[in-house]
């Protein structure tokens, strides 16, 4: 049985940042996203090539997709490009995974032979920033749209009992919200490695192949809702409450 | 009773009723799904997206117990 275990291990220290298995794949996707897209916008062309076709009528089918959710041209531009940050991110580590061999690269560090690269998104902490990235977005949009004076009337409403309480819940679905939206993903990813392991594990050949493609399809949908519910949340509290 | 033997127990116990909900929950929106086609099969490009993502949604109390129960095995 391979060992399983909740945290990334640490390859080494800068200061007091710690540089993990999970951190050195992230940078890795992110540089990639980066020169992919600088690449296809630097030799755009009226008649698009194969990669800017791809790349075109990816973003375009993403603009749809939030334009569907907002119905409003304004707010499309305002939330595309997170959102379409949010996904492109999730969708490419979850598929880099696929790549053969990624895990069989170890970095021979002091304690022992540890594996180079482990799925970028097992490591809860890279979730967490993304899930407050958004749910800390919709405070600053409600305040910024509506004014503070009715923020704090949204949690603290004395005009009936019933409202007060509602209000207090309220206080709790937010940070349900947390939970609930790093959770889905990071449980998804991470459920997907244990299961293929444990898989490999107990029966090496042919037997953890149907595991393997289920997890990667459930990271393709994962990295769709994860982005879908971030426009959603954003959008409702760009409403303006009256 | 050890706290190891507890521990297994209460994960055991978390996974083997966190999995209750979510699989009546997907059962139902793939049996609503297929009476929506069988009745009107021109929808099914778009049922069949939907399905997919409600799924993915319903099944998020299961992660959430699978989570509790990765936690309390190995954190």
């Amino acid at each position: 049985m391979p060992t399983i275990s909740l945290s990334p291990s640490v390859l080494f220290a800068i200061g007091p940042l710690q540089v993990t298995t999970t951190l050195l794949l992230q940078i890795v996707i992110i540089a990639a996203i980066a020169a992919l897209f600088i690449c296809v916008v630097r030799h755009w062309q009226a008649v698009p090539g194969k990669l800017q076709w791809a790349v075109e009528s990816l973003v375009l089918a993403a603009y749809d997709q939030v334009d569907k959710i907002t119905n409003d041209k304004a707010r499309t531009a305002k939330l595309f490009p997170l959102a379409f940050t949010l996904f492109i991110f999730i969708l490419v580590s979850n598929l880099v995974t696929v790549i053969p061999g990624l895990g069989a690269l170890s970095w021979h560090a002091p304690t022992g032979d540890i594996s180079l690269f482990r799925a970028a998104l097992a490591d809860y902490s890279m979730i967490l920033v993304m899930t407050l990235i958004v749910v800390i977005g919709c405070q600053v949009v409600f305040i910024s749209v509506n004014g503070p004076l009715k923020y704090v009337k949204k949690w603290l409403n004395f005009s009936s009992p019933l409202a007060f309480v509602l209000g207090l819940m309220d206080v709790i679905s937010e940070f349900a919200k947390v939970l609930s939206l790093s959770f889905r993903l990071y449980g998804n990813v991470f459920a997907g490695e244990v299961l293929v392991g444990v898989m490999t594990a107990l029966v090496p050949y042919f037997v953890p192949f149907p595991f393997f493609v289920l997890s990667t399809f459930s990271g393709v949908i994962q990295a769709y809702v994860f982005a879908l519910l971030a426009t959603i949340f954003l959008n409702q509290s760009l409403d303006k409450v009256e | 009773m050890e706290i190891a033997a507890m521990k297994a127990l209460a994960a055991g116990l978390c996974m083997g009723l966190g999995a209750l909900g979510p699989a009546l929950g997907e059962g139902y929106i793939g049996g609503q799904a297929l009476k929506a086609i069988g009745r009107n099969p021109e929808v099914a490009d778009k049922v069949s997206g939907l399905v997919f993502v409600l799924m993915a949604v319903c099944e998020s109390t299961g992660i959430y117990s699978l989570v509790v129960a990765l936690i309390l095995l190995f954190a």
